[in-house]
């Protein structure tokens, strides 16, 4: 232990380089910021003052930004700021839990893929090709529809069209990593290929997995709003910002700020979450820059 | 490089089979049966049963695929359940449409994306590049739905300059046609645009650092002939590569577009028939789509060799 702690001490230790490239990003600090803020306000939604989403107000219909309600009411007397809040638990739960499913699946399977090689590889390959071939947002939409328009479908829509990106990507590290030495010795050594794959091959494919996954939820959650948007995602009258702006398109004239702020949140949350990503790939980048 | 072509052509044909057999598959594996859907409130069953041997529903499940395949290769997708028309028909009918809106947004997106990458590479380091990538991220980061969601109101509501929705053929008023056309071309291709400047970028950045450039800038050329004529011309072929690529963003697109500013194009065609639960035309539009963009990427592999005259000889 103690030789450990004199070595970190001589030499500093790659995490704490990479949160040092990280920090000394500002765009990547800005991506964080951003996302943690949303994760907060969707973890605090219960217990922020703010009104019931689903709460009607018939007295209140369509009322502009005010001191009662700051983003305004709907077109059934609802308070838009809370709706947003609320909102924000479903986009971040789109983001990440598609994205997961499509980590799940694709990265074993991208593992699989490039350390055996042979025909295995190619039935995955091609069936990657093939998946690759149907535009992403085309994929979820066709997936969506025919699981059935829920927020539960779309995350499942949308993961399984991630899928590939994740597949190819596994693949194409393992392809390079299989072949270092330290692959080589572990196989004299003769480490079973279980523990080869878990030890030396997993945790040296995952920092641009990492990265890609970032990005991935940028793109997850905007297609989680375009499915809301659509009608197949989130049913009313549960709150999701695409959901939100689907109804608001309808009022553009009367009630402009409820298309205003559902935008401007995903654009926000979706740009933190592409800063992030691009933060981590310059500071994950073992080479110098 | 003619045996190169015909190798690609090979693999892309098990591609393609793969891909029908996942868009056969998606509908076998779907809960509910479409037929009750077309006998609406009609739930006798001699009608069922004409209509499921009408459509060979009661044939083995290969049987059915491989009619469906042979039929699809003779440009039979089979018929909408909703409007009885073939669905190759629909398809026909629609694409022109989309394609006069994915031509008019990729003119925006090289008007956009190309001259911002060139500018921001040339600019490395700048406030000019920085500002350039922020814009380029946004751009990525808006979805366009919204955004187009905002010019309507912009535009049109407010200031009253450009239609809101609708579709005029081009042959039936050029400049209306054009004009209508002009704030969804622009809502789409804005993303483009930010992809392919980010492209730009990295590509002119790779050759602005090599040695002929130097050579040009010694020989005493002018910045913009350096720029422009010898560094760009050698980015340009990732550039067009990457372009065809684009192909797909394009499609998913103009789905989101094209219900937004109510174009009846080929993205509207999908949501309405997901709706309508048509699966046939659904299915035929994931064939077409993805077989348009493997279509795609041979062309784009083909321009890679015709533009790179060392790869052209060997």
């Amino acid at each position: 232990m103690s030789v450990a702690e004199t070595t970190t001490t001589a030499l500093p230790k790659p995490e704490n380089r990479v949160w040092k490239k990280f920090r000394s990003h500002k765009s990547a600090m800005l991506g964080g910021i951003l996302v943690t803020f949303f994760i907060a306000i969707a973890l605090l939604a219960p217990v922020l003052p703010i009104p019931d989403p689903a709460a009607t107000d018939w007295g209140a219909v369509r009322q502009a930004p005010s001191a009662a309600h700051w983003m305004g009411t709907d077109e059934i007397g609802r308070d838009v700021l809370s709706r947003m809040i609320w909102g924000a638990q479903a986009s971040l739960l789109a983001g990440v839990i598609s994205v997961g499913i499509a980590v799940a699946i694709g990265v074993p399977l991208g593992i699989v893929a490039g350390y055996f090689g042979g025909w295995i590889d190619a039935i995955i390959s091609r069936c990657t090709e093939a998946l690759l071939a149907a535009p992403f947002l085309i994929l979820a939409i066709a997936l969506a529809a025919f699981l059935g328009p829920s927020l539960t479908n779309a995350m499942i829509a949308i993961g399984i069209s991630a899928t590939p990106i994740f597949i190819r990507l596994t693949r194409g590290q393992v392809i390079n990593i299989k072949v270092e030495d330290y692959v080589e010795s572990a196989h004299a050594i003769g480490l079973p290929t279980r523990l080869i794959l878990s030890r030396y091959i997993l945790p040296n494919a995952l920092p641009p997995i990492l990265v890609q996954a970032t990005l991935t939820i940028a793109t997850a959650i905007i297609a989680e709003a375009s499915l809301s948007f659509l009608g197949l995602g989130q049913q009313p009258p549960s709150p999701s910002w695409g959901s939100m702006l689907n109804t608001a398109k309808n009022f553009l004239n009367q009630a402009p700020w409820m298309a205003l702020y559902p935008g401007i949140s995903i654009f926000l949350v979706v740009l933190g979450f592409n800063l992030l990503g691009d933060g981590l790939r310059d500071a994950l980048d073992p080479r110098e820059h | 490089m003619l045996s190169y072509f015909l190798r690609r052509v090979a693999i892309a044909i098990p591609t393609i089979l793969l891909i029908s057999i996942f868009v056969f598959a998606l509908q076998k594996l779907l809960p509910g049966d479409p037929l009750l859907v077309l006998a609406g409130e009609e739930r006798d069953p001699e009608v069922l049963e004409f209509l499921r041997e009408k459509y060979r529903l009661n044939d083995p499940i290969p049987v059915q695929y491989i009619t469906w395949v042979g039929n699809a290769l003779q440009g039979d997708l089979g018929t909408s359940f909703r409007t009885n028309q073939p669905v190759t028909e629909l398809i026909g009918q629609k694409l022109p449409v989309t394609i006069q809106l994915a031509v008019m947004s990729l003119i925006f997106a090289v008007l956009i994306g190309i001259p911002a990458g060139i500018l921001s590479a040339y600019k490395k380091g700048t406030l000019t590049d920085y500002i350039a990538n922020i814009v380029a991220l946004s751009g990525l980061s808006i979805p366009n739905f919204w955004l187009g969601i905002m010019l309507i109101l912009l535009v049109s509501v407010k200031w009253q300059l450009l239609p809101a929705s609708g579709y005029v053929p081009l042959s039936e008023d050029f400049w209306l046609s054009i004009k209508t056309m002009l704030m969804p071309a622009f809502v789409l291709g804005t993303a483009l645009a930010a992809t392919l400047m980010r492209h730009t970028r990295s590509a002119m950045l790779g050759v602005l650092t090599s040695d002929y450039v130097r050579t040009a800038r010694a020989k005493g050329l002018s910045e913009r002939k350096v720029v422009l004529k010898h560094a760009f011309r050698n980015a340009l072929t990732p550039i067009v590569t990457l372009t065809a690529l684009l192909f797909g963003e394009l499609i998913a697109g103009a789905v989101l577009t094209e219900q937004i500013f109510t174009i009846p194009g080929f993205g509207k065609l999908v949501v309405d028939a997901v709706f309508n639960r048509d699966y046939a035309v659904v299915q035929g539009i994931v064939l077409v789509t993805a077989v348009g963009f493997i279509i795609m990427n041979l062309l784009a592999d083909m321009a890679y060799f015709l533009l790179n005259p060392r790869l052209r000889s060997a």
